[in-house]
């Protein structure tokens, strides 16, 4: 019996010395110095500007992602003590007061700043930069209305006619913050007193509401097999459905629902942590970020428009994410003081 | 005695006192006790109802969900136990598959199959030539209950299968023989035989749905929430962490003491003289009843992975293998890129290292437990706390505590392999502790009596015994790790891209080719799963040191 468990033992010590080998083999240690950035699970970038970034300053950059941007910037206020980088990247503007709150950030103005509008500047308060932004809005899949009969909505008002009765799919502010920031946006284009009444009759109408965008738009939206033909999403996802579509196509199968105010702007943020020993390299990255190169980098990466006026964006977004409508002015402040409020006042409208 | 059980009891407690006590203490100070906290920031939690129907909602979906999985699992694990037939093994393997999907994957197949436009409806509509569709259970209760028996019943079959074969059956021919019908001679003599199995398979099912996340939030819809949920929502969204914190503990509390009423449930179940089964001949109703049972178990989770697989080569203009052909270039340069090469080899070595600790570190559980007279259930309802704390408070305790040496543990990979031995240590303590518990102990006296040393014992009685209930565990510690438990703990790693890993990332973006990319990876992630499981297998089904 002994030499049936041998080789059993024998097999597990073999596997274990593997996994070993394999987990070991390419360790982080390069002895240079780190620069530690933290940013949720969404972040990427070419690869080559990064390893730019890395020659020009003899550094290593470190990406680590922290969840969703909301369960981000939690772990980063509560390891304000012991910070586990040297910089965020990724606060958006319907969280950053809870960031600002908490006096996580070390001041900086990068010089590049003045190739950014003053209006995406104006709620960062000199603590965090913008770096990108994108718009919440709705999106329609342009053939399933087809087939409907019917033609794309214009205003948020037209969602409410009984004949997008069960066509519309939400995400729901109280679990995502694509949710919410359209939330936000209701209350700008509706008033503090009408929104909710918008909320209750698209109810009525059999609004779908559902946890988050990865479910709306891969299990609810028509496009990938789902119930509803227009779904609450990203300007830029019309520009993402051209450029990779299956075989290429000069046209988008989605289209943008974009009234003025209807839309919700959300603005990235980088910020330098406090309690950095590496200051300097993190501004050098703040600015990195702005760079013109990186700026024209992030749409096609991250699905998200450049802050620098002087970056090209991608044809497509040209084409197909142009969004030439003023945005809801909520300031991030404002969005702090009420965000609570509003997302009761949603549910018991809308769930209970 | 104690001595002994106390130095077995040693590193699980040791393990756990770090690595999960330590975190959860850091975060309920940090919660409770920070600048500006006061008494008064509990209040939501007495002035609203709201959170008193969470709670009933978490219990009652819970145990509905285990009695329906049980009662799934039951007949699946008889004919696992009483029968050899070709291909059980992968059978149970695919079985199993489900266990390890990201629910917005098992979201996407159930759309497929069960949603309003999904194949089953359309099925039916054709057949019976109806205008609406029949079956509309995406969004309600019964799409809960459905997920959570689809991700757990097979685990549960394991478990139960694991001991039923190893019971004698000559008690259940005693009964015959003795006029029982069949259907007495098995709720007299077999049930109360397997209640130590079936209380180990229920507990874990129990506080794998009494925890349950995503299927509630992404299956369940916006009307559900459990405990788990409304921690996260408080922590992330409303950053109330008092609430989440006295939710959390709460949470486990309750975990707590469910668990040490299932285990001195378990410590007085019978135990049974260990026999192998026989060989025999198939009647015709055994021919019936297997061939129903897995028919049943190939429907229940093929249907939902076809679903898969048919998505991931579905295309606008037809059937094709673009997603899979593409997913290892990188197009887009990228620098958090991940071939799927790379996701497979970072899964499968994760999940061996989960089994190398998870192994020891549960049979010592089960062990030391096994052997405590007194407090012995306490112990037990202990070591399976990991299942009961919420993931997202367990996560941020990590990063307020495991940050300063000696235990600056926040940037390393080996993080990850300690939260997944966290959740997979408990099914190799419940597994094998069930087998351990049904054990005769005269078998080791006799081994003792002819002059057996210790090790001799250890070696050629109880290995034997427990071997497959030890399978049983590593198919779970290896599939716990597989499912990726961590990436919920804000402890994923970029440099070590894991397949589930990899799948979020492409599903967080649109574009069709995302989508498709998704979808083929998640193909691989369970053909990768049930490669693994069909390897453990094979370890199972030898038959090693039968008397």
């Amino acid at each position: 019996m002994r030499k049936r468990i041998l080789p059993a033992i024998l097999l597990c010590c073999a596997l274990t010395g593997l996994a070993l080998a394999a987990a070991c083999g390419d360790d982080d240690s390069g002895g240079s110095k780190t620069l530690t950035v933290i940013t949720h699970d969404s972040f990427n970038l070419t690869e080559d500007l990064i390893k730019g970034f890395e020659k020009d300053n003899g550094v290593t950059v470190k990406l680590l992602p922290k969840g969703d941007a909301g369960a981000m910037i939690t772990s980063v206020i509560l390891s304000k003590d012991h910070p586990e980088g040297d910089m965020l990247f990724g606060v958006d503007n319907t969280f950053l007061s809870r960031a600002l709150d908490a006096d996580v950030f070390v001041a900086y103005s990068s010089p590049l700043l003045n190739k950014v509008p003053n209006d995406l500047q104006k709620d960062g308060s000199n603590k965090v930069t913008p770096i990108d932004y994108g718009y919440v809005n709705f999106n329609y899949d342009s053939d399933a209305l087809k087939k409907a009969n019917l033609q794309p909505p214009k205003t948020l008002e037209d969602l409410t006619d009984p004949k997008f009765k069960g066509k519309v799919v939400v995400e729901n502010p109280a679990t995502s913050s694509t949710g919410l920031a359209f939330l936000v946006a209701t209350v700008d284009y509706f008033g503090k007193d009408g929104y909710i009444d918008w909320w209750k009759k698209m109810r009525a109408n059999d609004l779908k509401v559902v946890d988050g965008w990865e479910t709306a738009y891969n299990t609810n939206f028509t496009l990938k097999g789902g119930q509803q033909p227009i779904v609450l999403s990203y300007a830029s996802s019309p520009a993402f459905e051209q450029m990779f579509a299956k075989t290429p196509r000069a046209d988008s199968p989605t289209g943008n629902v974009l009234p003025p105010k209807g839309v919700f702007r959300q603005i990235e943020y980088a910020g330098i942590l406090k309690g950095t020993k590496n200051e300097k390299l993190a501004r050098k990255f703040i600015d990195f970020l702005l760079s013109k190169a990186v700026q024209e980098d992030v749409p096609g990466q991250m699905a998200v428009y450049p802050v620098n006026t002087d970056a090209a964006v991608p044809e497509a977004f040209a084409k197909f994410g142009k969004v030439d409508v003023a945005a809801a002015n909520v300031s991030a402040k404002d969005i702090a003081a009420s965000r609570d409020r509003w997302i009761d006042e949603w549910t018991k409208a809308v769930l209970r | 005695m104690w001595a002994v059980s106390l130095l077995l009891l040693g590193p699980p407690l040791a393990f756990l006192g770090v690595f999960l006590l330590y975190p959860l203490q850091g975060i309920l100070r940090e919660s409770f006790f920070r600048e500006g906290a006061s008494l008064t920031d509990l209040r939501p939690l007495i002035d609203d109802t709201f959170y008193l129907e969470r709670a009933w909602f978490t219990l009652w979906q819970a145990a509905l969900s285990t009695i329906l999985t049980l009662a799934v699992a039951l007949p699946c694990a008889f004919v696992l136990a009483r029968y050899d037939f070709r291909g059980k093994s992968s059978l149970m393997a695919v079985a199993t598959v489900p266990f390890v999907l990201p629910t917005i994957v098992v979201a996407v197949a159930f759309t497929a199959l069960l949603g309003p436009s999904g194949a089953a409806n359309a099925a039916l509509m054709d057949l019976f030539d109806l205008e609406t569709p029949p079956i509309q259970v995406l969004d309600t209760l019964w799409i809960i209950l459905i997920a959570h028996v689809f991700y757990n019943f097979a685990m549960a079959a394991r478990i139960i299968a694991a001991y039923w074969t190893n019971l004698d059956p000559r008690m259940a021919d005693a009964s015959a023989m003795l006029g029982a019908g069949r259907v007495e001679t098995f709720f007299r003599v077999t049930l109360p035989l397997l209640r130590a199995p079936i209380l180990a398979a229920g507990s874990l099912v129990f506080l794998f749905c009494f925890t349950s996340f995503g299927v509630i939030l992404i299956l369940g819809g916006p009307r559900y929430g459990t405990i788990e949920t409304e921690i996260y929502h408080e922590t992330v969204f409303l950053f109330r962490l008092p609430v989440a914190a006295t939710l959390a503990l709460i949470q486990i509390v309750f975990t707590f003491f469910v668990m040490a009423t299932y285990a001195s449930l378990q410590r007085t179940a019978p135990r049974a003289a260990i026999e192998r089964r026989r060989e025999r001949r198939w009647s015709a109703a055994d021919r019936l009843v297997v061939a129903s049972a897995v028919g049943g178990m190939l429907l229940a989770t093929l249907l939902p992975l076809g679903a898969l697989v048919e998505r991931s080569v579905h295309s606008v203009d037809g059937y094709t293998l673009h997603f899979y052909q593409t997913l290892g270039e990188n197009v887009r340069k990228q620098i958090l890129f991940v071939t799927p090469l790379t996701a497979v080899r970072n899964s499968i070595g994760f999940a061996l290292l989960t089994l190398v600790l998870a192994l020891p570190i549960g049979t010592l559980a089960a062990y030391g437990s096994v052997r405590l007279r007194r407090h012995g259930a306490l112990v037990e309802a202990l070591l399976l706390l990991p299942l009961g704390v919420s993931a997202i408070t367990l996560g941020l305790g990590f990063i307020v505590t495991l940050n300063r040496p000696p235990l600056d543990l926040r940037g390393s990979w080996m993080m990850l392999v300690i939260a997944h031995t966290l959740v997979a240590y408990p099914f190799v303590a419940r597994t094998v502790g069930s087998q351990l518990r049904g054990m005769d102990p005269r078998l080791r006296e006799a081994a003792r009596v002819l002059g057996a040393s210790p090790g001799r014992v250890f070696l050629e009685v109880d290995v034997p015994l427990i071997w497959r209930s030890l399978a049983a565990g590593a198919v779970f510690a290896f599939a716990v790790s597989m499912g990726e438990f961590g990436a919920t703990l804000l402890i994923a790693r970029p440099e070590w891209p894991t397949i589930p890993i990899a799948i979020f990332r492409y599903l967080n973006q649109p574009g069709a080719l995302q989508y498709g990319q998704a979808l083929a990876m998640s193909v691989i992630l369970m053909g990768v799963t049930a490669a693994g499981f069909l390897l453990l297998d094979c370890l199972r089904y030898r038959e090693i040191g039968a008397f």
